[in-house]
Parts: C-alpha cells; sequence; structure tokens
C-alpha cells in the first residue's frame, strides 16, 4: 500500500501548471491578459517619459516624439495599444464573471473570443483615428 | 493571553482573516480599480489622440488644462495602485525563494512609487507651471 502509494505520487503531477494541460482559447486569453499587464507595468516608463518630457520643455519632448515616431517608437506604441485594449476588454470578461454570469462553456468561449477579436479590431479603429486625427493621407 | 485566545483552536485561529491578519481587501481593491480603470483608460486614449502630432506648446497647455489634468492623474494614480497589485500578484506566484521574493516585491513597490511619482509630478508641473 506504501508502495503503491509513492508509485502514483510520483506521476502525479503535484502543482498541474501550463504544461499539462491542452490549450484551449480561454485558458490563452487568461496567459494573455497577465502577459499585457505585465507588460503594461513596464510601459508605464513610457507614459511617464512622454509627460515628463512635456514638463521639462522643447528639447526634450522632441528628443521623445523622434523616439516615438521611429520605427521601434511606433511599433512599441501599437503594442502598448493593443496591450491596454485587451487588457481592458479582459477585464470587463473578468467583472463579468465576478457577477456569475457567463460561465457555461459556449458563453466562456464566446467571451474569449470576443475579447480577442474586440481587442484587434479596437486597436484598428483607435489607429485610424489616430491617423485621422495627424492630418490623414496628405 | 485572554482565556477566550488560549482555547482557540488552530482552525479557529485561521478561519477569516486567518494568519495573514487580513482578507481579500487586495482582491476588491484591484476590482475597484479595473472598474475605474475602463471610462479612464477611454479617456486617456481619447487625449492622446487628441495630442498626437501637437506641437510642444499645444501640448503643455492642454496637459495642464484642469480637466484633463485632473483626468491623467486620476489614471495615473489608479494603474499604478492597480499594477502594484497585479505584480505582486505574479510575483506571488512564479517566485519562491524567499530572499528572492522579498526583493521582487520591493522593488515592485519601488518602481510603482517612482514611475507613478515622475507621472504626476509632470502633470502638476504641466499644471501649476514654473
Amino acid at each position: 500500500m506504501a508502495d503503491l502509494e509513492a508509485g502514483m505520487r510520483a506521476q502525479r503531477p503535484l502543482s498541474p501548471h501550463l504544461q499539462i494541460y491542452t490549450p484551449m482559447l480561454t485558458m490563452m486569453m487568461s496567459v494573455v491578459h497577465r502577459i499585457t499587464g505585465a507588460a503594461l507595468y513596464f510601459g508605464m516608463v513610457l507614459l511617464a517619459w512622454w509627460l515628463l518630457a512635456a514638463a521639462a520643455g522643447p528639447n526634450a519632448y522632441g528628443t521623445f516624439e523622434w523616439f516615438i515616431g521611429s520605427v521601434i517608437g511606433q511599433f512599441i506604441l501599437f503594442g502598448y495599444t493593443w496591450a491596454l485594449l485587451h487588457h481592458m476588454l479582459g477585464g470587463i470578461r473578468h467583472l463579468i464573471w465576478d457577477t456569475l454570469h457567463g460561465l457555461e462553456p459556449s458563453e466562456r468561449e464566446m467571451l474569449a473570443l470576443a475579447t480577442l477579436v474586440g481587442s484587434i479590431v479596437l486597436t484598428v479603429v483607435v489607429w485610424g483615428i489616430g491617423y485621422l486625427a495627424m492630418g490623414g493621407p496628405r | 493571553m485572554s482565556e477566550r485566545a488560549r482555547i482557540r483552536t488552530a482552525l479557529g485561529r485561521v478561519r477569516g482573516p486567518g494568519p495573514a491578519h487580513s482578507g481579500t481587501g487586495h482582491f476588491w481593491h484591484q476590482r475597484v480599480t479595473s472598474v475605474a480603470g475602463i471610462p479612464l483608460t477611454i479617456a486617456f486614449i481619447a487625449i492622446v489622440i487628441g495630442l498626437l502630432g501637437r506641437s510642444h506648446a499645444t501640448v503643455v497647455q492642454v496637459l495642464g488644462s484642469p480637466l484633463v489634468a485632473v483626468t491623467m492623474l486620476l489614471f495615473i494614480v489608479n494603474v499604478a495602485y492597480h499594477m502594484w497589485i497585479g505584480m505582486q500578484e505574479i510575483i506571488l506566484d512564479y517566485v519562491h525563494d524567499d530572499l528572492l521574493k522579498l526583493v521582487s516585491l520591493m522593488a515592485n513597490t519601488f518602481y510603482v512609487c517612482v514611475a507613478g511619482l515622475a507621472a504626476v509630478y509632470a502633470i502638476l508641473k504641466l499644471s501649476f507651471g514654473v
């Protein structure tokens, strides 16, 4: 009996983690919610830089504008936009679940898909509005 | 030790808030800041879009105007607290070494204070000038 228990214990994952489970959309959206949260955490540097540059003066602001206008800067800003919107929609999804609604299998899948599609669509919409605000096609 | 404390069982002691002496405060605060974060995030994006490509003078004027400044301050403070709780949760999930965990939790607090205060200071300077 003791040997059997020891044998079973050795094979059983004590703390099943990501690699144990088959990837599913709801699971991936949960992972992405945490990753976008962590990314936005470090993105706070970008926000602080923008505001400090504006407060410091035209030269510092020019440096920030040069960076954010560069290919890398635009790439980061696009990722920041998507992360922000995805994390917001993911948060709304969690708030819905907190009220014990939307927890049925089909509803969970629908909400996960809505988070992903919604974040991509909203990111394109926000950048479209931003493009027009910048003067649009010239 | 009072009579009441002495007769409590081990189970009785960990019930309620338990040995941590606090309950679901962070869980609740994360919900409050997430609800507040929805309109603030939308407002933040609108402010950024409105300032795209504008001159430094215009950006200074807009960010320093009362309505925009207060909105930005609310956004920054709300986000700072929200991300402090969030990163703490991530650290507690993945960092198991006691010393590294302690250092990580402190670094989280320091980073949030520095980044948050820098952003708040910038808004205040833009608002009050000098």
